[in-house]
């Protein structure tokens, strides 16, 4: 039976509590929401923390709060069922809840938190497996080694962001509330990312995490698609977000696309943006833009799936996503 | 009665779907996996691997391990008696821990007992191993280009491990009649079993000196005489019991390292000794499907029928023998069992290459070559304008034949297996007529009921039955066959109540325990329900008999009028007149003493004689066809198949329930294979496997598997229980081909490689709609220097089963 | 928490807990690092509950916390407390199998039986959240639970034959399930 490394657990029944027990612990300490993912990364000796603070209890972490008229803000440690069964999620943020919906499994669901989704560690198949097997590659620079085995001449991690939802909040521009003894901080979601595999989010260890707010609707409509191997369990060997904002004629006011899991960060298809920017989703610009969206999208060999058959779907993808909002 | 096809009507209990014996203790949690046995002091055991692919080991420090608070005892090879095993005898080639060097990342090399796992795992740190590298064989084309360094001193030559050469008939001759010759080179990658339950073993060494192992295995018999030869032991003082297997597939067929080591620490410590391996050091055990490489030449007319084939193949071995030398085999020798081959020449090479070693996998070697053929059949029938259904039915081998290798085919109703398909998927309205993207195609196997010879050479009974009954009306049946989910408990339960005329639920079954059951050779090649079944039958019989003599002394009837049904013995004339079935076993404990009867069967002997002939042979072959439909979508290659229609030819069903399941089942881990499964190593880094998890190991869901529709066949064959023929391994067989033929239909391009991956489609795709050949799979076949083959007539050329003088020593260079 | 002391001896800190199994209360001491699944078949020896990986990948180790399956290999064993934790062992009432226990012993549904478990008890949770699903609400709800004897089908069959039973019809299997087609 593989089993978690010893540590120390502790619960905090509030925010407050949980911040000074972070405080107290220092950089040995780490949060634990549903701990799907910290826990199999601790069995495999990928993250060792000497103490593990469970958020379980903090019930101030477990609340939707907000109107609709001026967004919601979604509790980090909503479990992802939560999230996907909250009907006015359903209905007014359909992209976050198809993105919770389709992650991993009914069972995963029932444990994950959306909070620990956003902060999801990075992926890579060299990396996320047990301590013998990376011994076997003599390690790599994201844990115990100094080389990068994907891109052997690269300074940097390309270890992969693998949240579903974090494209769609970074898509139609969600906040995110990080607090810790030293203050509080609202950003948006996109700036909680980092190109870097290793270094993959602009939070402290020591900022918990407390609230995702998501903007008012406003005219904004989004959706999200996923790829991967299987119907459950899989992470996104690709996720694409998009978010648009359309006239009353259907010319497109703004957007966001939105590439995952074929980089470091849920990387934005500028170029994309920009051709679809000011014009009518007609079937020759979803394809133009499709095709630039398609170039940002950087995947290396260190997912599931050909990285070269990931890079051409990220242009299906992204036409089968302006296909759908355009429809509306 | 064994192989009484006819009566079936009068049948009580065989063909009904009895709840099999054991599944409310499945269904409620009690069943007791190997994992699941805790025993007072027990010791837990892991084990520390090999982290490089090939390697002589300098120098072992285990001093600080031994030292460690908690720490029972630390095993390397040096603890050991210097004696290999190895499931066949002619590759013993395995250590229990490794002895001077090791052959693959995952190679056990020293072993801790402590107090619990997280000792013995912090205690694994301490071990230090010192290793000088090898250079590494990854592949095929590796194991053929390098002479030097061996991964073992034994096998042909450098690293090729095995080859074998036999022509049946004349090729030459066959080739030189036919309209058209195509030669097709295909690859069916490597899967494993991924049973859920990992492999367990709990060893428990008493003060009298016998020792007793609890182990998940299939084999148990052989296991049994492998630890007695390692361990130096008579075997009469060892005691191997085979818990339920939690999904066996093959996978727990082989001697494994880890049940050796603790038996060894249990007799080293004086405490009992458990080890549960984690899912990655399942992947290390492996012994799953080989990497094939085929070359398929084939001559045919302009009619689909076959007149000569010539078909090679290469198997990546892995690092060990294993069951590979049958494996090899099996790429070839059923070849000629599914549809009139009138020439055949096989010639298979094994390798050894530094990775887990491969082995028997459901369907053991032949889903390799089906593939190639009916894969290349369904080309040749494109080329011919001929409906693939209607050609495969026209040349579908005639029941009650022999093939140009000597094998004999008893019932083999292929063409109705064909009919039921065809009829029921719509095939005439479907094929080559559905819209793109969509598609539907065919493919067809047969397989073997069991194997003619055990693995090791001996004429003792390939399986034994015991029953014992007493006045409590009680009938206990001891068997030693090994439960491994596919129902073999249940099967004997309802054979004998059958034929004792009472209910199964009457019935205990004692299964799996060396002590206390008679030997059965062990859950493999789809022997258990036809030889357990055969002497369950006989030990039955015999009973009845006693029965039936006693019953007709008391009632003062002749005793071939009585009758046994309804937990009664009657008189067939006047059914009023009759015993109870208790009452009828107290008359016979009164007549005879203490009642106990047996059975054993041995498969009749096969009609070749060359060496090499006893592989392949079965006491009867089951068959099947399987029409898939599939949608493809052009744009990324993405292949869904919502459904699958099978028709098997089981002979007669044991129980109907559990053998629809068992299709389904094999429909399961072939649309597994076609897509997605794969065994897959990093060349380039340290031939570590890619993914040793059940994550990034494909294995498909709820959401992929698709609709299936089962047809029964029962056509019985006199060589199996009631007629009873294989359920668990054939239908497996067509399933990945069909999907590839019609991912043809569908697309017009040929993936000639499983798995059938959406990056391989759209390759496909894109060089067809550019005007390249719309295919996808390897192009060149590496040759390397073979024996003379061994030619053996046919016996339409009036062969007498024996290869023909001066018979070319296969071994030699 | 079991440490190695400065003497070199084993110090043992363990957690004393009261859990709630099955509906009933249970005092047990096992070391705060453990898992549910862990707990669950070494301390209280309740191994009805399966494994197969510990990494979140196969479903075989779900039971059910507070009536909603999840994964005992990746709850700790010490967070739940004040949670009611159902395993199979929990299902039948008496001697009474669960309708599910019932019906999968009857299709053949469990074939080695690993899967089961984990398997029974999503299908639980599932009917008690929409009692008559449809055949791709039940593939939805058992699509994070692998199991490699089966193909699935029988599983599913079962669990439709249980909730039209749970709804009070007498509901036999189809002919083709048990025979297959004609
Ligand atoms: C088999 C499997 C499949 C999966 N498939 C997918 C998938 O398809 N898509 C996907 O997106 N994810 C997937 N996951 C990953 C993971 O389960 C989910 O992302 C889940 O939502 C993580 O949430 P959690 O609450 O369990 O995170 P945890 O494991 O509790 O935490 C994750 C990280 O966030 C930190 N953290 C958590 N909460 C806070 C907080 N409030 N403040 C500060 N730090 C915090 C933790 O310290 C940790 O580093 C999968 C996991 C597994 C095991
Ligand atoms: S991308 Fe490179 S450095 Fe990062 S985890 Fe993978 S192998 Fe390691
Ligand atoms: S044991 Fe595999 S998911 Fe828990
Ligand atoms: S019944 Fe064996 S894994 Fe499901």
């Amino acid at each position: 039976m593989l089993r978690l490394p010893k540590f120390r657990y502790l619960q905090p029944d509030s925010i407050g509590a949980a911040i000074r027990m972070m405080a107290d612990n220092g950089p040995d300490a780490m949060f634990v929401a549903g701990g799907t993912d910290l826990y199999p990364n601790m069995k495999r000796r990928q993250q060792t923390p000497k103490v593990v603070i469970g958020l379980a209890q903090i019930n101030d972490l477990r609340t939707t709060k907000g109107q609709l008229k001026d967004g919601v803000v979604l509790g980090a440690n909503l479990t992802l069922s939560e999230v996907t069964d909250d009907s006015r999620i359903r209905h007014a943020y359909p992209a976050v809840a198809r993105a919770a919906e389709l992650i991993s499994t009914p069972l995963l669901r029932n444990m994950g938190s959306i909070g620990g989704n956003l902060l999801l560690d990075t992926r890579c198949n060299y990396y996320d497996q047990n301590y013998e097997w990376r011994k076997a590659i003599h390690f790599c620079m994201k844990k115990d080694g100094d080389i990068c085995w994907v891109a052997p001449s690269s300074p940097r991690c390309w270890a992969v962001q693998s949240s579903d939802c974090a494209p769609v909040m970074v898509a139609i521009g969600a906040k995110v509330k990080l607090v810790s003894s030293s203050g509080e901080r609202m950003i948006p979601a996109a700036e909680l990312y980092n190109d870097d595999g290793i270094r993959h989010l602009n939070k402290r260890p020591d900022e918990l995490l407390t609230e995702i707010h998501l903007p008012a609707v406003n005219g904004w409509r989004a959706t999200y698609w996923k790829l991967r191997r299987r119907g459950s369990f899989d992470f996104p060997v690709l996720g694409v977000a998009v978010s648009l904002k359309l006239s009353k004629d259907k010319t497109v006011e703004d957007s966001k696309i939105i590439l995952g899991g074929v980089g470091s960060y849920p990387i934005e298809a500028a170029t994309a943006e920009k051709i679809i920017a000011g014009k009518k989703l007609t079937e020759e610009i979803i394809r133009e833009a499709a095709q630039a969206a398609y170039q940002p999208a950087k995947p290396l060999d260190n997912t599931d799936f050909a990285m070269t058959w990931r890079k051409e779907m990220a242009r299906y993808y992204v036409a089968g996503t302006l296909r759908e909002l355009a429809k509306l | 009665m064994a192989g009484n096809n006819g009566g079936k009507r009068s049948l009580r209990v065989v063909g009904k779907p009895f709840v099999k014996v054991d599944a409310k203790a499945k269904c409620i949690g009690e069943l007791k996996f190997a994992d699941d046995l805790f025993l007072p002091r027990m010791l837990h055991t892991k084990l520390l691997r090999s982290t490089v692919p090939h390697a002589r080991i300098v120098h072992i420090d285990v001093s600080k391990a031994k030292a460690y608070p908690g720490v029972h005892a630390v095993l390397t090879g040096a603890d050991l008696p210097p004696i290999t095993y190895g499931a066949l005898p002619v590759s013993e080639d395995e250590y229990p821990l490794a002895v001077g060097k090791v052959r693959m990342v995952g190679d056990p090399v020293a072993a801790v007992a402590a107090v619990d796992e997280d000792v013995a795992t912090e205690a694994l740190d301490l071990v230090a191993v010192e290793y000088e590298p090898l250079s590494v064989v990854t592949s095929i084309q590796d194991a053929y280009a390098t002479a030097e360094p061996r991964i073992h001193e034994y096998g042909e030559f450098g690293n090729i491990h095995r080859r074998q050469a036999y022509e049946f008939g004349s090729i030459e001759a066959g080739f030189a009649e036919a309209d058209y010759v195509r030669e097709d080179i295909t690859f069916y990658e490597g899967s494993t079993h991924l049973a859920l339950e990992q492999h367990a073993s709990l060893a428990q060494f008493s003060h009298d000196g016998k020792l007793t192992l609890w182990t998940s295995t299939q084999d148990m018999h052989y296991l049994h005489r492998h630890l007695a030869k390692v361990l130096q032991m008579p075997a009469s003082h060892i005691r191997v019991i085979a818990t339920p297997n939690g999904g066996g597939f093959g996978g727990k067929c082989d001697p494994f390292n880890h049940e050796i080591v603790v038996c060894k620490l249990a007799m080293v410590t004086g405490r009992p000794v458990k080890i549960c391996l984690t899912r990655e050091e399942v992947f290390y055990c492996h012994r799953g499907r080989h990497p094939v490489l085929m070359s398929t030449k084939t001559g045919y007319k302009k009619d689909g029928s076959i007149t000569a084939m010539h078909h090679r193949t290469i198997l990546d071995g892995g690092a060990y023998g294993g069951h590979g030398v049958a494996s090899t085999f099996y790429t070839g020798i059923l070849q000629p069992t599914t549809y009139k081959l009138p020439n055949y020449r096989f010639e298979a090479v094994r390798v050894f290459t530094n990775k887990a070693p491969c082995g028997p996998k459901r369907g053991h070697g032949t889903p390799q070559p089906r593939w190639a053929q009916e894969i290349q059949m369904d080309k040749i029938a494109d080329q011919l304008g001929l409906d693939p259904a209607e050609m495969r039915k026209q040349h579908a081998i005639a029941p009650n034949s022999i093939t140009a290798n000597w094998i004999r085919i008893g019932t083999l109703s292929l063409r109705q297996c064909i009919d039921k398909v065809v009829a029921g998927s719509g095939w005439k309205d479907k094929f080559r007529k559905l819209a793109y993207g969509k598609g539907i195609g065919i493919a067809c196997s047969a397989y073997m009921t069991g194997t003619q010879t055990p693995i090791y050479y001996n004429k003792l009974p390939h399986s034994g039955v015991q029953l014992k009954l007493d006045r409590s009306g009680g009938v206990c049946v001891f068997c030693g066959s090994a439960e491994i989910g596919q129902g073999s408990d249940s099967i004997l339960a309802y054979i004998v109540a059958e034929v004792l005329g009472i209910d199964p639920f009457d019935i205990r079954v004692v299964t799996g325990d060396t002590d206390l059951t008679p030997v059965d050779l062990g859950s493999y090649s789809s022997r258990v329900t036809l030889m357990t079944g055969n002497a369950a039958i006989e030990a039955a019989e015999r009973a009845r008999h006693m029965l039936r003599e006693a019953v007709a002394a008391k009632l003062e009837v002749p005793p071939e009028r009585l009758s046994f049904a309804d937990r009664r013995v009657f008189d067939s004339e006047n059914p009023e007149k009759g015993v109870s079935f208790v009452d009828a076993v107290c008359l016979a404990e009164e007549k005879y003493g203490t009642l106990g009867t047996t059975g054993s069967y041995k498969p009749p002997a096969a009609p070749g004689k060359y060496k090499g002939a006893t592989i392949g042979p079965s006491p009867a072959f089951s068959c099947t066809a399987a029409i898939a439909e599939v949608e493809v979508n052009p744009e990324t290659g993405i292949i869904v198949v919502p459904r699958i229609w099978i028709a098997h030819d089981i002979g007669q069903a044991i129980n109907p329930v559990l053998a629809v399941g068992q299709i389904e089942g094999c429909v399961y881990m072939g649309l597994g294979e076609a897509l997605m499964e794969e065994m897959a190593y990093r060349g380039n880094r340290n031939l570590v496997h890619k993914f040793p998890s059940f994550l990034e190991y494909k294995s498909p869901t709820t959401l992929e598997m698709c609709d299936v529709i089962t047809y029964l066949v029962e056509e019985p064959d006199a060589n199996g229980p009631f007629g009873a023929k294989e359920v668990g391994q054939g239908p497996q067989l067509p399933v990945p081909p069909a999907i590839a033929n019609a991912v043809y239909d569908a697309v017009g391009i040929r993936i000639d490689e499983v798995p059938i991956t959406p990056d391989k489609v759209l390759k496909a795709i894109r060089a067809k709609a550019k005007g390249q050949e719309g295919r996808y799979g390897p192009s060149a076949f590496p040759t390397c220097p073979m024996p003379a083959a061994m030619v053996v007539p046919t016996p339409w050329q009036g062969g007498d089963g024996k290869a023909l003088e001066g018979e070319p020593a296969l071994t030699k260079k | 928490m079991k440490k190695v002391g400065k003497n070199g001896k084993r110090k043992l800190e363990k957690a004393h807990l009261r859990l709630r199994v099955n509906g009933e209360e249970v005092e047990v001491a096992f070391a705060p690092h453990k898992t549910l699944l862990e707990v669950l078949r070494e301390d209280l020896r309740l191994t009805g509950t399966k494994h197969g990986c510990e990494l979140g990948e196969c479903g075989c180790c779900a039971v059910l916390v507070d009536g909603r399956p999840v994964l005992s290999c990746l709850a700790l064993g010490v967070a739940m407390e004040g949670h009611e934790v159902t395993t199979v062992e929990g299902m039948a009432v008496g001697t009474e199998l669960h309708p599910l226990q019932q019906t999968f012993a009857e299709l053949g549904a469990a074939q080695c039986g690993y899967c089961t478990p984990g398997i029974l008890l999503t299908a639980k949770a599932l009917l008690e959240h929409i009692p008559r699903p449809s055949r791709d609400e039940i593939k939805e709800a058992l699509a994070g639970n692998l199991c490699r004897c089966t193909g699935y089908i029988k599983i599913l069959e079962a669990v439709e034959l249980a909730a039209a039973r749970m709804a009070g019809e007498k509901a036999e299997p189809a002919k083709e399930t048990i025979y297959g087609w004609e």
